[in-house]
This record gives C-alpha cells, sequence and structure tokens, in this order.
C-alpha cells in the first residue's frame, strides 16, 4: 500500500518532466544555499577551534583596550610598555612572557616597494619558544632571530614566491625595511593568512629604532605555569597590572584574553553570521516552497478527471490527500537531495580554492551526516507543508463534477 | 449570486435486482449520466433516496459511498478513463489498492483478468500503446478487480468502432451470463437492447417506458 502510494506520485512527476525540474530548481537552490553555507560555517568554526588548540590553552594575552584583535594598530596614547612586561613576568602563575608588536611598514625588494605587516620580535631564545607556539610560527629554512641579530630578518612565506615583489627572495638577500637594510636569514612556513604570510619578522630593538617606538609593544604573550587556571592567573596578572598602571577595577586601559574567551568571541561572530546567511537561505527556500504549492495547485487543475476517475474506483478523500502530499513532498525531498549534493560540491570546491590561495589555516570542512538526514528530512517536510492546500483541495472535489471535467 | 436548483430527474422510481443486465436509453439531455451518477453513489440526490442491497445509501457520508464504490460497483467509461503513467496490469489492480488489497494478489487477480478480456500478452503496455477497443477492455478488467456485484457503463462503446464494440459488449454479456454480475449500460444506441433483460428509456428526466422481462 504505501509503496503504491510512493510509486504513483513518482509515475506522475516523471511524466511532467520539466515541470518537474522547474519547481525543483528554487528547492534545489534553497538548500543548497543552506547546505553549503552551514557546511562552510562548521569547516571556518572547526578552523578556529584547530587554530586555538594549537595555541594551547595556557597562554594570556594583553593588549591596550580597543586594540585586542589588532595588536600594533593603536593609534591612542593608552600603551603596553616594558614596565607592564615586567609586572606580568612576577605575577604569581605566570611561567614565561614576552612582547612583540606590529604594524604595517614600506618595504622594498627588487626595485618594488609594497606595504606589508612587520613585527617586532623578541630574540631571546624562551620567548621565541612562546611566540613560535603562540602565533604558529614555524621555520620553513634559514633560522630564527637571535640575540645579535640587529638588521636580521625573517620573511613570510609568500617572500618565496616571485609574486610578491616579481621574483623570490632568499636567504642572505637584503631588503629594506623603511628605508633601512635588513638581510634575510630564515623564512616562515606557509600559516595560511595572508597578511601572516606577507610579513616580516625583525628583532624588537631595530622595530623600536626604525618605528622610533622605544618602550612600546602591542601584544604581550604570556604562558601560565603548569597545574594552574589561566583564568585565575589572568584575574591576578589583570589586578596586578591594575595596580601598576594605577587604574580603577572596571576602568582598565588594559584588556587580558584567554585563547578560550577568544575563540568563542570568533564563534559567537561566526554564528551570527551563518544564522543571517541561513536566513536569507530559508527567504529561498521559502519561493521554493511556493513553487511546489504552485506547481500541486496546476497538477490538481490538470488532474481533476484523473482525481473523479480515482473515486470512482473506490479512492476516499484520505487516498487522494495522500497521494497528493507524497507528490508534493517528493518535490521537496529531491530537491533536497539534489540541494545537499550541489551544496557539498559547493562548499568543497570553496575549501580547494580557499587552500589553493591562501593555504589550510582558515577551513577545515566536515561532512555532518546529521547535516545532511536534517537537510532531507526537512526538505520533505517543506514540500508536504506546501502541497497541504492542493492536497486538501484535491481531496474535497466532487467525482461527479470532476469526472465531467476536461 | 445564488445556486440555481434544477430537476434533472423528475420522479422516477426504478428497482434493480441481483443479476439483472439492465440498459437506460435515451436522447442527449435525457438525465441517462445524472441517472448513472445516481446508481453509481457518485452523486447524491437532492430528494428522494437510494437503496442498496436494502439500506439506505443516499445519507452516507463521502467516504461511505466511496467504501461502497470500491468494493460493490465497477466503473467503466466511455472515454476509458485510463491513467496514462499506469501499465495495462497496473491500470486493473489501481481500485484493489484502495481496497487494501496485498500487492501478490492483486498482481495475481489482475494478470488473470486481463487474461480473460484477452489481453493476457498486454499486461505491460501503457495505455497509448493499447487500441481503443483493448483500451476498453482493460477498462472492463479493472471494473472488476474488486469483484463488485454491479458493472456500471457508461456509453462504453461510444468510442469504438463497430467491432471493437462488439467485443466489449460480448465481454459483458459472458460477465452477465456466467459470472451473474448485475450490469447496467447507459446508452444512446438502440443496437444494444438486444444484450439486456430489460431496458429504461429515459425522456427529459422522465421514464417514459421499461420494455423487456425482469429476470427471476
Amino acid at each position: 500500500m504505501i509503496k503504491d502510494f510512493i510509486l504513483l506520485p513518482l509515475k506522475e512527476m516523471r511524466r511532467r518532466k520539466l515541470r518537474s525540474w522547474l519547481t525543483l530548481i528554487g528547492v534545489i537552490i534553497g538548500m543548497a544555499a543552506v547546505v553549503s553555507l552551514i557546511t562552510l560555517g562548521q569547516g571556518l568554526e572547526n578552523a578556529i577551534a584547530d587554530q586555538f588548540d594549537a595555541l594551547g590553552n595556557d597562554k594570556l594575552f594583553i593588549t591596550a583596550k580597543g586594540n585586542s584583535l589588532t595588536p600594533g594598530l593603536s593609534i591612542d596614547a593608552v600603551k603596553i610598555t616594558q614596565k607592564d612586561l615586567d609586572v606580568v613576568r612576577s605575577t604569581s602563575g605566570i611561567k614565561e612572557a614576552t612582547g612583540l608588536i606590529f604594524s604595517t611598514a614600506r618595504v622594498e625588494f627588487n626595485d618594488n616597494v609594497r606595504y606589508f605587516f612587520v613585527s617586532g620580535m623578541p630574540t631571546e631564545l624562551e620567548e621565541r619558544k612562546l611566540i613560535g607556539e603562540s602565533q604558529s610560527y614555524h621555520l620553513l629554512k634559514g633560522r630564527w632571530l637571535e640575540s645579535g641579530d640587529n638588521f636580521k630578518a625573517v620573511a613570510g612565506f609568500l617572500y618565496t614566491e616571485d609574486n610578491l615583489f616579481g621574483k623570490e627572495a632568499d636567504l642572505g638577500d637584503k631588503i629594506l625595511i623603511q628605508d633601512t637594510s635588513f638581510k634575510l636569514v630564515g623564512f616562515w612556513e606557509r600559516i595560511g593568512s595572508p597578511p601572516d604570510d606577507q610579513s616580516i619578522s625583525i628583532p624588537i630593538d631595530a622595530y623600536q629604532e626604525i618605528f622610533n617606538k622605544p618602550d612600546e609593544f602591542g601584544l604581550l604573550i604570556a604562558q601560565t605555569n603548569t597545574g594552574d587556571d589561566p583564568e585565575k592567573v589572568a584575574a591576578q596578572v589583570e589586578k596586578e597590572l591594575r595596580k601598576s598602571r594605577n587604574v580603577e577595577e572596571g576602568k582598565e586601559d588594559f584588556s587580558i584574553e584567554t585563547p578560550a574567551e577568544l575563540a568563542e568571541t570568533f564563534s559567537t561572530i561566526l554564528n551570527i553570521v551563518q544564522w543571517v546567511l541561513i536566513g536569507i537561505a530559508g527567504i529561498s527556500l521559502f519561493v521554493g516552497g511556493i513553487g511546489i504549492m504552485n506547481t500541486m495547485y496546476t497538477a490538481v487543475l490538470q488532474r481533476t478527471k484523473q482525481i473523479g476517475v480515482l473515486k470512482a474506483l473506490g479512492a476516499q478523500r484520505k487516498h487522494i490527500l495522500t497521494l497528493f502530499l507524497i507528490e508534493s513532498g517528493f518535490y521537496g525531498l529531491g530537491g533536497g537531495l539534489i540541494g545537499v549534493a550541489i551544496g557539498l560540491f559547493f562548499a568543497k570546491m570553496v575549501e580547494f580554492a580557499l587552500v589553493a590561495a591562501i593555504g589550510p589555516a582558515f577551513l577545515s570542512l566536515e561532512i555532518n551526516l546529521w547535516l545532511i538526514v536534517g537537510t532531507l528530512i526537512f526538505s520533505f517536510v517543506v514540500g508536504c507543508l506546501s502541497g497541504i492546500a492542493p492536497a486538501r483541495r484535491a481531496s474535497r472535489l466532487n467525482p461527479v463534477d470532476s469526472l465531467r471535467y476536461e | 449570486m445564488g445556486e440555481i436548483s434544477l430537476d434533472v430527474l423528475k420522479g422516477i422510481s426504478l428497482e434493480i435486482y441481483p443479476g439483472e443486465f439492465i440498459l437506460i436509453i435515451g436522447p442527449s439531455g435525457s438525465g441517462k449520466s445524472t441517472l448513472m451518477n445516481q446508481v453509481g453513489i457518485l452523486d447524491t440526490p437532492s430528494k428522494g433516496n437510494i437503496f442498496l442491497e436494502g439500506k439506505d445509501i443516499s445519507k452516507l457520508d463521502e467516504s461511505g459511498l466511496a467504501q461502497i464504490r470500491g468494493k460493490k460497483i465497477g466503473f467503466i467509461f466511455q472515454q476509458f478513463n485510463l491513467l496514462s503513467t499506469l501499465s495495462a496490469l497496473e491500470n486493473v489492480t489501481l481500485p484493489a489498492i484502495f481496497q487494501n488489497l496485498p500487492e501478490e494478489k492483486r498482481k495475481k487477480r489482475g494478470t488473470q483478468l486481463l487474461t480473460q478480456v484477452g489481453l493476457g500478452d498486454r499486461l505491460h503496455h501503457k495505455p497509448t500503446e493499447l487500441s481503443g477497443g483493448q483500451q476498453q477492455r482493460v477498462a472492463i478488467a479493472r471494473s472488476l478487480i474488486n469483484n463488485p456485484e454491479i458493472l456500471l457503463a457508461d456509453e462504453p462503446t461510444g468510442n469504438l468502432d463497430s467491432t471493437s464494440g462488439k467485443q466489449v459488449m460480448q465481454l459483458l454479456s459472458d460477465l452477465h451470463k456466467k459470472e451473474k454480475k448485475t450490469i447496467i449500460l447507459i446508452t444512446h444506441d438502440h443496437e444494444l437492447v438486444k444484450f439486456a433483460d430489460r431496458t429504461i428509456h429515459l425522456k427529459d428526466g422522465m421514464v417514459l417506458k421499461i420494455t423487456g422481462k425482469r429476470r427471476r
């Protein structure tokens, strides 16, 4: 019985191929958009989670207020200084701390001038290790900046390719930063984000000299002792810094963030973006549903005589209602199936393109089985809901009038 | 805008007995189709009653009427009214789906009926692959799938050539004689009178005369 109630509508859909495909398109677009956007959103979230996992949960990031996500770009008077770094280092629960600073700078190589991020990095071994861990810096070739390296530099991955300056840079090459010559002693592995891969690291002393910022950090990074709760240590650091900077509680001119807090912030932003996009996809799905409804109303009109025949043959209202509901449900399900396939394909293509263009750091796609199953159920339900009104109309048709219909 | 009431059938009182072959004959507009819709309980009378096996069925709801139609009445239409997406066998077994007959039994009985009407080699042909006469024979097989006691045929030869028409009438006659089916046939073709036990002549919604003898 159920099999027959599935086969009959399928045969009707097959008979009217063009109309069926046109109806499916609306649902396909909506479902493909939902699946690809959710998959990409989750992929982005996964990638961010991976990045924060790599950071480790024992790191604290201290910046001047209003400066948390763009270190070194602060132009206001609030600064993080060596004194703050010393306070952090001396706080109970802190194992190691260091400071670094970033800003955009004029970079000249091979007679080409570009503007990229330049970062002032510590050169002490332990501090370098802390930077390496927390900023995803890994050497591709050459060496790290060391004590005594005054005008040496380590360049980002993209300097090893010829599309930044028309020529690949190599170890030993000279590069001008703010008109000061630096010798390249190393290259970082690809991080995956263009600003990082285009950046150059120089010793912090050299940075402070060429940028004339003798006592300033854009970002302090601290590592807590193993076993200590990073949140508690962060509270302690905050307290010490308040005291040292002479600010009241609640009026801090600096902020301290842990990887967990940063991850949560990203996740919240991402969720909002994702819901907005899903809302847009939902509108498309709604339009698809209207398309199904329109098709089903047309089908009821075109098959009025058939409905009369079925009733003459003993079909009850519930049989006609079921047949039309299943047909409209199939429009939804069919659209869902193709939409899921296209959505996943599109998401994979985006991942492929993104990884090829900027590396794997931004996206880590996973095929979510629940998303697929949920989407298919949802699409079937959308189809059925769109078909309720036409199916009811079909089931209520008078057999005599229907048989007379031409 | 109100509904306009029009009395198509006027004061008709008929008794049809089990196993009878009844012909309802009359010109266009005489009320043949309206009478058939009432007898086939596709419609309920605005006034009066219809009794089937002694039970008044004129006040049943739509679901009750549909169940009776499915079990007790087999319809044969002038235009065959086969579903073009289904094969001959699928068309024949369609009414049995609504009676919850298991698939295996349906197929067996459908095949048997199509063989009975001479289409055992056309089981999987679509209606468009069959001639008019063959389509009407599929429709006759379909009308028999739920083994109804009454067959209601509305101009069954109206769309057929004379040879196919004769074959169809022979089939109906055989069903009447061999299987004792009650057959109610609506036509304007006086040639068919010879097949019937009784012929009801309609004109202007009234019974003009009844010819023939009631079978006992």
